[in-house]
């Protein structure tokens, strides 16, 4: 009987309020709730098409951050902007580059911080769940802005390595598809949450396929980075061992065995500039400089700092090294004898 | 709906399992929720009633082309000034009626990207209801209209649904003077063609004009973040736009930057500034501006930005724990060959990321807008002249505003010699003597004069601004109107003083003079008018109140006279004598 009578209210309540009006309002107080507990991370970049800038979000109250692993986060200077607009400068705790995945440590004290508990704040997501992306995509937001909202449908959980070849990616795990332009600069390190502010992932990296020119759309799953997560911050991770090198990828020899040290390699196609010669080396005997850009190897032509290193890897000992780079207007060639081994183990993966 | 922050209180909790138990079993497997029917019965409906608003721009001549919305009966429609600046004084546009019909230029805000276009032949157009964009949440839903890609032949729009993912945005200058501030963020696709559509309240209601969206690498298409100028901006300059001009943004006539602490203080400031002139130095902390705080540079610019050149407003700010608030003239942002010629990037601080924004589909048309002849049907309605985009409107205004100016009375050939004489409220005597050759003033045991066959007005008496002058061009424009001087034309709306009422405003300049007229928008009445000697000098202020009638004539009962915000004097006019010009 009461239940009856319990069960009439409650029908009356869906009749006044109608579901409608309880969706809007929850999802209003879930995105303010979310957003709340996202940050702005500001670092290196800035040049050539390199954002200096991408998302954060909190997993602990005194300060911790998950974020993207990515060339922002190779500097010294990182800021962290929080939802209310205070600036505190951040390091980098721990890294998992396998897994696109970076902890920054705040540093300031006495923090109480809103922040995603991940053991209770997360959950799972099949295809054709209604989600929300958060994420400070061109730098939109600055100072107590919030990040933008973007709305979609979870479209497949499925691994990214079933697309190896054509996408070119760190994390190769299983991941979540979106509907939503979600990866797009300054994206990554944001989240993916159900409408009820559930957590669902982390925002990767942008990824083009380069023979159709497309972009895929992904979050990495919380419960593939719960736990490296807890443990950076616990301060016992330890980075995974990379899976052993293929047949194709013999790295016989590095850049650096010839003295020379390239611009870090962050984008899907990183033209192979010089960043360092080490005095004394192969490299600075040729007259190699810093900015030279590589153009040629032994004449075939070098597109990318991957392609230079594969080349490289592929070099017999006891051989010439023919380079052509490019520096200012002038096309220099140098010749760089191939040493009779390498100086690091064989087999390391090159990159 | 979130079930899983389901209350813990057991009662609640087995309510919700029965609940959800009675909605299962009365719907048959595969059935969709009637909620989610509603909805969709809901959007339907919405985009049925506001689709034969939203406008097909096209070129004269096929040259491109963007989207708009019709916003009156008579034809008044928004877009983006980046799509009218390629298409020329009269273009075509398409309704989803399937018909065809001419529009007009009527009026330009490059700053803002936005432009006022008028459509012709019909009095009963479809039109868009306005909104309120400031009542918009981040989540709302919100639909975008427009002809993307130029794809709709037949002129019905295409729809995008989409939430909005921001709010209050700043996007900087991409290149050019367009500069979009205090704008929406959504993810409903913004593509090439959707510029000047419009963006929809999800129960239908006009909230912005589409514009902008951020492209980077994935092309020209949208990546997920449109922007679109709020309505509630454009109804700040609609009556500048209705005015036929190329109108203008404002400045403080300072910069600002955010300090270590975050407080945003000035890091430059103009000499020649109202600002200056009123006290703000280098350093200053910015408290609030047009009564909203101050948290950043962005939210500093994004408040400056929604706001026509030359409005007033209230700017707090702090020296030494002393709070100051002055009420300033805001400063045009360009100067007039800026905004006429083709726009071009002006120096900023700091290198923002350029962002590209969508066009029309010719990624640059030409400034040279097509040459294809207007129809001879209504070729009178477009009358070019410099600084406005149709002089033809402001031809309309003027004379719509000029007939509060009538009401007043015959004041034709009346130019000879007026004395105006009474107390103040302070009971001081006075009286104006105002001749061809000059102006008197006889006030508290002292003359006060202004020649006027030779020479530029002076600050007569000391500090008024130049009330002695101010009171002589107010003769003239009742005198002689625009035959008394050299410009002469309406300038749009603004709220008297700051913060009253909306008022029309006409200008008038002779030489470096000029006067603001102010318009009650009710009743036509003329308020009272602001003088200035010449340009960066603090104005005097003349408030009428009253109504008196001497021999058919309406004279205001008191003039509030005050400058550079201190009283001057409330004069009450008493008598009145006027001498018929004789010469000629």
């Amino acid at each position: 009987m009461r239940v009856r009578i319990l069960v009439l209210f409650g029908l009356a309540l869906l009749e006044l309020t109608g579901p409608g009006a309880a969706v809007a309002q929850s999802i209003h107080s879930t995105i303010q709730r979310v957003q709340s507990r996202m940050v702005k991370v500001f670092g290196a970049g800035g040049i050539r098409r390199l954002h200096a800038y991408s998302t954060g979000f909190l997993v602990s109250p005194t300060g911790h951050v998950a974020t993207v692993w990515s060339h922002v986060l190779d500097t010294d200077e990182l800021t962290v902007v929080l939802a209310d607009g205070r600036r505190i400068s951040a390091k980098v705790l721990g890294a998992e580059p396998q897994l696109d995945l970076a902890v920054l440590q705040l540093k300031a004290d006495g923090l109480e911080l809103p922040a995603w508990n991940l053991a209770s704040d997360s959950g799972d997501a099949g295809p054709g769940t209604r989600v929300l992306g958060f994420s400070n995509m061109f730098k939109v937001a600055t100072g107590d802005e919030k990040v933008s909202v973007l709305h979609g449908v979870v479209a497949t959980k499925a691994p990214l390595a079933t697309r190896r070849g054509s996408f070119e990616t760190a994390y190769e795990g299983t991941a979540f598809i979106v509907d939503a332009v979600t990866n797009n600069p300054g994206a990554g390190g944001g989240v993916l949450t159900t409408r009820g502010g559930r957590l669902l992932g982390m925002i990767g990296k942008e990824l083009r396929n380069a023979e159709t020119n497309t972009w895929v759309n992904y979050a990495v799953p919380i419960s593939e980075i719960r736990k490296p997560i807890e443990e950076i911050i616990a301060g016992r991770y330890r980075a995974r061992q990379r899976e052993p090198e293929g047949v194709d990828e013999v790295a016989r020899f590095r850049p650096l065995d010839f003295g020379l040290v390239l611009v870090p390699d962050v984008l899907f196609r990183t033209p192979a500039f010089v960043d360092r010669v080490q005095p004394g080396s192969a490299a600075a005997r040729a007259g190699l400089q810093p900015d030279d850009l590589v153009l040629f190897v032994n004449g075939d032509l070098i597109q990318s700092c991957r392609v230079l290193k594969q080349r490289l890897g592929r070099l017999e000992a006891g051989g010439v090294l023919k380079l052509t780079v490019r520096r200012g207007d002038r096309l220099v060639p140098a010749e760089l004898p191939v040493p009779a081994k390498s100086s690091t183990p064989s087999g390391e993966k090159s990159r | 709906m979130s079930l899983g922050n389901g209350s813990n209180h057991g009662l609640g909790r087995g309510l919700l399992l029965v609940l959800l138990a009675t909605t299962w079993i009365a719907r048959p497997a595969g059935a969709v929720d009637p909620a989610v029917l509603a909805a969709e019965q809901a959007r339907v409906a919405v985009v049925s009633r506001v689709a034969p608003t939203v406008v097909a721009i096209f070129a004269r001549g096929g040259r491109g082309g963007g989207s708009g919305v019709l916003i009156t009966a008579d034809g008044y429609a928004l877009t983006n000034f980046h799509v009218t600046r390629g298409a020329g004084t009269f273009m075509k546009c398409g309704l989803n009626d399937g018909r065809l019909y001419d529009a007009v230029i009527v009026g330009n805000d490059p700053t803002g990207d936005v432009a006022l276009i008028k459509l012709l032949g019909r009095d009963d157009f479809p039109h868009a209801t306005l909104g309120n964009s400031d009542a918009l949440r981040v989540g709302d839903w919100t639909f975008a209209m427009g002809n993307p890609f130029l794809l709709a032949t037949d002129f019905h729009p295409t729809v995008t649904y989409g939430i909005v993912s921001g709010l209050h945005r700043y996007q900087y200058p991409a290149g050019t003077i367009l500069e979009y501030t205090d704008c929406i963020q959504v993810d409903a696709s913004i593509n090439p063609g959707n510029s000047g559509g419009p963006l929809f309240s999800g129960t239908g209601l006009l909230v912005g004009i589409n514009g902008r969206g951020s492209f980077e690498k994935r092309g020209r298409v949208n990546s997920g973040a449109g922007y679109a100028i709020s309505i509630n901006q454009i109804k700040l300059f609609m009556d500048h736009l209705r005015s036929g001009r190329i109108v203008d943004h404002a400045t403080l006539g300072a910069t600002v930057s955010t300090r270590e602490d975050g407080a945003v203080v000035v890091d430059g400031i103009l000499d020649a500034s109202e600002a200056f002139r009123r006290g703000l130095r280098k350093g200053d902390e910015i408290v609030s501006l047009a009564g909203r705080p101050i948290r950043s540079v962005n939210q500093f610019k994004n408040i400056l930005g929604i706001y026509p050149k030359g409005w007033k407003l209230p700017l707090v700010f702090r020296r030494d724990q002393v709070r100051t608030t002055a009420l300033l003239r805001l400063r045009g942002l360009h100067r007039d060959s800026e905004l006429t010629g083709t726009p071009k990037a002006r120096p900023r601080p700091g290198s923002p990321r350029p962002k590209p924004r969508p066009g029309s589909p010719k990624r640059r048309p030409s400034r040279k807008a097509p040459t294809a002849k207007p129809p001879e049907k209504y070729k009178h309605l477009h009358v070019k002249k410099p600084g406005f985009a149709n002089y033809y409107f402001n031809l309309q205004q003027q004379k719509r505003t000029l007939v509060g100016l009538a009401r007043l009375g015959d004041f034709s050939g009346l130019a000879e010699k007026w004395v105006l004489a009474g107390k103040t409220v302070a009971g001081e005597p006075y009286q104006f003597t105002l001749g061809k050759s000059g102006a008197g003033l006889d006030w508290k045991d002292k003359a006060f004069f202004q020649p006027l066959d030779k020479g530029d007005p002076v600050d007569e008496p000391s500090g008024s601004g130049g009330l002695l002058y101010a009171v002589h061009q107010w003769k003239t424009f009742l005198v002689k109107r625009e035959k008394g001087f050299g410009t002469f034309h309406y300038l749009g709306s603004e709220p008297l003083d700051g913060t009253g009422n909306r008022v029309d405003v006409m200008i008038t300049e002779l030489g470096n003079a000029r006067c603001r007229w102010y318009f009650g928008q009710k009743d036509g009445q003329l308020l009272g008018f602001d003088f200035q000697r010449e340009e960066d000098t603090d104005e005097c202020e003349l408030r009428f109140q009253g109504d008196v009638v001497r021999d058919g004539r309406h004279w205001p009962k008191t003039i509030q006279v005050s400058s550079a915000g201190r009283p001057i004097g409330v004069f009450r006019i008493e008598s009145v004598q006027m001498k018929q010009e004789t010469t000629r």
